[in-house]
């Protein structure tokens, strides 16, 4: 069954008509990369199925639930967890509460619990701790648990919004160019985790990249797009060949 | 990760305590001037009012200009009760506590009323509303009347004649701009560290909860935290609202601790707002420890210069803009960690 089901979605900003009916079909497990040149509706893409825009038309089903027009919040929930073009991480917060923060809903206790320490804060907190340090040894992030953020180098801050990302034990995670500004070595490293993390956690994964190296190397279907409708769509081998995609992206 | 004993939030508690037994000490040997004893409940009001306004503008990230009139609020609301239930409550600490309570309350219902529709925005909007709201309460206060008799209370917003009382029974207790008279001196110094110890508890053990994270991410980055999960409006409500409750606390203390209780610009206008800001700003936003130390250092300084005449307010000046330069430039930052380096190790191990 597929995870993730979308038709007809589409969006206008005025007379701008961002992204128009885009449809995809991501099944449980899959690596499904979504490229296209700048400009051509991918990021916006992202935003709608998180939430942060809400489309003008078509319908978004997650896991067979209708998740079209939700609240940010109430996605997060459902299952979709995201990372950002420019990275967002809690700056001044450390490594591991950045984590922490992404178990918010999962490990819950009231605002009184903690305030007071009532014997409930001490067996989360103790929980929490342990599942983050989990989560950031997937990483390689747990030797800097206690850094602030802000002072991990460039590559690794990419990698803690994964991280992130991940606390949220979503069924679906959204990578938007995890590997803008990372060296080649960096790269084959992060690809290395994606596909790690496909693999631990059963995660379906739907990423924007213009890395084409990345793409070609670890997703298995594509859709390209174009002006905000879809150019091509299908297997990664098939679709790179389409001339309408060489043309219009790749360059010959 | 770091589970020392000496950490930086208990190094602030010993701080705390030992200022206050040291303080002690002076008070029993008789060694402190009557004007520096006048002046320690009011440096424990504003100890938990520069913690208070940490918690809004530090921990939460949104600026607020008018504490001054949660505090009024508090400080109102908590001297009416003590005076309308008077010696029907004999032990004044108890009576002392429900004042708290309501203070507390009555601000934090204020803080709802102002959250709910501000925080909602984004920007410098809260600033602005805030302010208005400080300015507001301390005129209502000028122009409000309460009284009590046998059919129960009465307001108005008049003058004392207006409100109608039995002349038999009438006690007035809230008298437009005389304030509130006569509220039992329930508070003291050993009181006021008291409050400042629990709102550090409540504070720090905040700062390390779920909550606590929830708000410093909404601060740190709203759109991230939004898409983890977390609920903005929610969390951004109650920091604020619990920033409020304690500035409400701060009130009460206040009132407690003076015969007549008035609304002046003095006391709750805009100039107080800005100097408890100033102490957040200077003992370092999100930093609590510094919040104490610098509203103690500048509530002091003024009175330690007073021999200075009218050069005080210039060398106070002065020693903000020094302080500013010193502990915030980066050239000052550089010195410090490579000469003070042993003053700040605790610190520095933490990290590693």
């Amino acid at each position: 069954m597929a995870l993730l089901e979308v038709t007809g979605l589409g969006i206008s900003f005025g007379g701008l008509r961002a992204v128009d009916d885009f449809n995809v079909i991501i099944k449980q497990g899959q690596l499904y990369g979504l490229i296209g040149p700048n400009g051509a509706g991918k990021t916006t893409i992202f935003n709608l199925l998180t939430g942060v825009y809400k489309p003008t038309n078509g319908k978004i089903i997650l896991d067979g639930e209708n998740i079209t027009g939700k609240k940010t919040v109430d996605i997060s929930k459902a299952g979709i967890a995201r990372t950002f073009q420019n990275i967002r991480l809690f700056t001044d917060l450390t490594v591991l509460d950045n984590v922490k923060a992404g178990l918010h809903n999962e490990y819950k206790y009231s605002t009184l619990t903690g305030i007071f320490r009532l014997p409930g804060y001490f067996s989360n907190e103790k929980a929490m701790n342990e599942k983050a340090m989990e989560i950031l040894k997937v990483f390689d992030l747990d030797n800097e648990a206690s850094l602030k953020a802000s002072n991990l180098p460039y590559g690794k801050q990419r990698k803690l919004e994964i991280a992130r990302a991940l606390a949220t034990n979503p069924k679906l995670l959204l990578l938007d160019e995890p590997a803008a500004g990372m060296n080649p070595n960096e790269t084959a490293e992060l690809m290395e985790t994606i596909r790690f993390v496909r693999d631990k956690f059963n995660m379906t994964i739907l990423l924007i990249e213009h890395d084409m190296k990345l793409v070609s190397g670890i997703c298995e279907k594509l859709t390209v797009l174009n002006f905000g409708q879809v150019l091509a769509q299908g297997e990664t081998s098939e679709v790179l060949k389409d001339p309408k995609v060489i043309t219009a992206y790749l360059g010959e | 990760m770091a589970k020392k004993i000496f950490n930086k939030d208990t190094s602030t508690f010993f701080i705390v305590i030992i200022a206050y037994l040291a303080v002690e000490l002076l008070l029993k040997t008789g060694n402190l001037s009557s004007l520096m004893t006048g002046l320690l409940v009011p440096l424990c009001v504003y100890v938990i009012l520069a913690i208070s306004l940490n918690i809004t503008v530090g921990i939460l990230g949104e600026l607020s200009l008018g504490h001054a009139g949660f505090m009024c609020v508090g400080a109102f609301s908590g001297a009416f009760f003590s005076r309308l239930v008077g010696d029907s409550i004999a032990f004044g600490g108890l009576r002392f506590f429900l004042a708290i309570l309501i203070g507390a309350l009555t601000a934090a219902v204020f803080g709802v009323i102002i959250g709910i529709p501000v925080l909602r925005l984004k920007g410098d909007y809260l600033a602005i509303v805030t302010l208005a709201f400080g300015e507001i309460i301390k005129n209502i206060m000028n122009v409000l009347y309460v009284g009590k008799d046998v059919n129960g209370i009465h307001i108005s917003f008049k003058d004392t004649t207006s409100l109608g009382l039995d002349p038999d029974t009438a006690d007035v207790i809230i008298k437009g701009a005389q304030g509130i008279t006569g509220t039992p001196k329930d508070s003291n110094f050993t009181i006021g560290v008291i409050l400042v110890i629990i709102t550090l508890i409540v504070t720090l053990n905040l700062i390390h909860s779920r909550t606590g994270r929830a708000i410093m991410a909404i601060r740190d980055n709203r759109i991230a935290a939004e898409s983890i999960g977390i609920n903005i409006t929610k969390y951004k409500l109650l920091a604020f609202t619990i920033s409020a409750a304690f500035a409400g606390v701060a009130g009460v203390l206040y009132a407690h601790n003076l015969a007549s209780l008035t609304a002046l610009p003095k006391n709750f206008g805009y100039n107080m707002s800005i100097m408890i800001l100033v102490f957040v700003v200077l003992g370092g936003m999100g930093n609590i420890r510094g919040s104490v130390i610098a509203a103690v250092v500048l509530t002091l300084l003024p009175e330690l210069l007073r021999g200075l005449n009218e050069y005080r307010m210039l060398i106070y000046s002065l020693v903000l803009i020094a302080v500013m330069l010193l502990s915030w430039s980066p050239a000052a930052k550089t010195f410090r960690e490579r000469y003070l380096g042993f003053l700040t190790k605790n610190r520095k191990k933490e990290v590693s």
